[in-house]
């Protein structure tokens, strides 16, 4: 039964799409959580950033996972809104799609791509920086933990955020976000075969809050480092 | 409610055969009744064009009752039009207003491909059945009584429901990305409750995902726009299940 593969099946394909998203999930939470220390306490923020970007698990098992993960979900979304458009070649002349759908459920294409878009912009503010400091310029002498500076992460932060432009375009930005966790939190479950009279109006709701949550805490402190600095 | 009548233009996809290009062509139609259905109403609408020498519009019926499945028409940008819970023999014209343009045009999917105006060949469900969706054992002569087998209420139930669904197409239809999920979940569902199914489950949502797959469907992104649209409310919980057994059958099947 090899060409029944997992991976070769539209069933196999989004239930790796939902495993991927509950990955991207999880890691939108522990990011806000360290983000809001910023808020908090410099020390906090600046003690567990050095740790983030200097532990070698962190830096060397976790974060390859997660470029992984990043591009996974990306092409295989691309890939399923291709063969999706395929599937229709001639359209509807008239077509009510909100008379049965919401407009985030059937726009994950357009939401996915803004956040990408966005992440484009924020590796090239945040992990680019990282990269070109201790790689290209620190070297392999910085991952010994003598002599780098373990306190310029909450300025550098500060620094990104006196732009009021680009202070717009994240708050922008995580709106789109919103709108694509509005629907892909509790649409992953469903991919997933979970699905129950008991704990599906739950994932819901936690959904929910979680799609607006997140992202307004982001809002939050992009205009807090904005307006206090 | 009182019969009135009503002034409407209908906008309807005219196309010779599966080669041809089509176009959308206006009918105005003066005084329906709203108590007849909208199939009764393209009856007079071919009445008309028979007697003046035109082409009359070819559209698939056959009970006329809600249970067959073979009307079909994406109305006003819906399956089956604006009411819920209904085929379109079932929709009647007092969901219309005075005045009203009405669009008709096929079910489009590139799996259902057209044959003429608004007929399509929805075979490839067939052909996703014929891949598992029954039960290989001789039920001729020797069968046993129905209660001999304990089987819980609440699973019995949602059989009969996923049962429910006649295969119209609807689901389809009305799928941003022209996925089958809902059928063919219901199709799956229906056998993988039961312990009579239980004996293929693994093959069988294999075999039918991979022909539902072969056939051009698109994948499923949970809009939810086919449960809405499905004219037997066929509940998503339905492709939960199939999600589950096919994550199950990948696993376990050699």
């Amino acid at each position: 039964m090899s060409e029944y593969g997992i991976t070769k099946s539209s069933v196999g394909r989004k239930i790796l799409m939902a495993l991927s998203g509950f990955f991207l999930l999880v890691f939108l939470l522990q990011h806000f959580a360290i983000n809001m220390l910023s808020v908090i306490s410099d020390d906090a923020f600046n003690t567990v950033s050095d740790f983030m970007g200097y532990n070698p698990l962190v830096q060397f098992a976790l974060q390859p996972v997660l470029i992984f993960g990043v591009i996974f979900h990306l092409a295989m979304g691309m890939y399923l809104e291709f063969q999706n458009t395929k599937a229709r070649n001639k359209k509807y002349a008239k077509n009510n799609g909100a008379a049965n759908s919401s407009w985030m459920s059937r726009n994950m294409i357009i939401t996915g791509v803004m956040v990408l878009l966005f992440l484009g912009l924020h590796f090239y503010d945040f992990w680019w920086h990282e990269i070109t400091e201790k790689y290209l310029e620190g070297g392999a002498e910085s991952f010994t933990g003598s002599g780098r500076d373990t306190t310029r992460y909450s300025h550098e932060l500060q620094e990104k955020f006196v732009d009021i432009w680009r202070v717009i375009i994240y708050c922008l930005s995580f709106v789109f976000l919103s709108l694509h966790l509005l629907h892909g939190f509790q649409s992953a479950f469903q991919s997933v075969g979970f699905r129950h009279s008991k704990y599906t109006p739950l994932i819901k709701k936690l959904g929910t809050a979680y799609a607006i949550i997140i992202p307004a805490g982001f809002i939050f402190i992009a205009l807090f480092h904005h307006f206090n600095h | 409610m009182a019969e009135k009548f009503i002034d409407i233009t209908l906008k309807i996809w005219r196309q010779k055969d599966a080669k041809s290009a089509g176009k959308m062509v206006d009918y105005p139609m003066k005084k329906v009744s709203t108590d007849s259905s909208f199939l009764e109403m393209l009856d007079l609408l071919n009445e008309d064009l028979v007697n003046k020498g035109e082409e009359p519009v070819a559209f698939d019926h056959d009970c006329r009752e809600g249970i067959c499945g073979m009307c079909s028409l994406f109305i006003n940008g819906e399956a089956h039009g604006p009411d819920r819970g209904v085929t379109t023999c079932q929709l009647h014209m007092r969901m219309f207003k005075n005045g009203e343009t009405i669009t008709i045009e096929p079910f489009r999917a590139n799996a259902f491909p057209l044959i003429k105006d608004l007929v399509t060949d929805r075979g490839s469900f067939d052909r996703i059945i014929q891949k598992g969706g029954f039960v290989s054992v001789n039920t001729s002569g020797n069968t046993q009584d129905a209660n001999a087998l304990p089987i819980p209420k609440v699973d019995a139930d949602n059989a009969f429901d996923a049962a429910t669904c006649i295969g119209c197409g609807a689901c389809v239809a009305t799928c941003k990305n022209a996925s089958a999920m809902l059928f063919v979940s219901a199709k799956v569902s229906q056998l993988a409750l039961l312990p009579q199914g239980k004996v293929e489950a693994t093959e069988r949502v294999l075999n039918m995902v991979h022909q539902m797959d072969m056939e051009g469907f698109g994948n499923c992104t949970n809009t939810g726009a086919c449960e809405v649209e499905c004219p037997k409310g066929i509940s998503l919980d339905n492709i939960a299940r199939m999600n589950r057994e096919y994550l199950k059958a990948s696993i376990i099947a050699e």
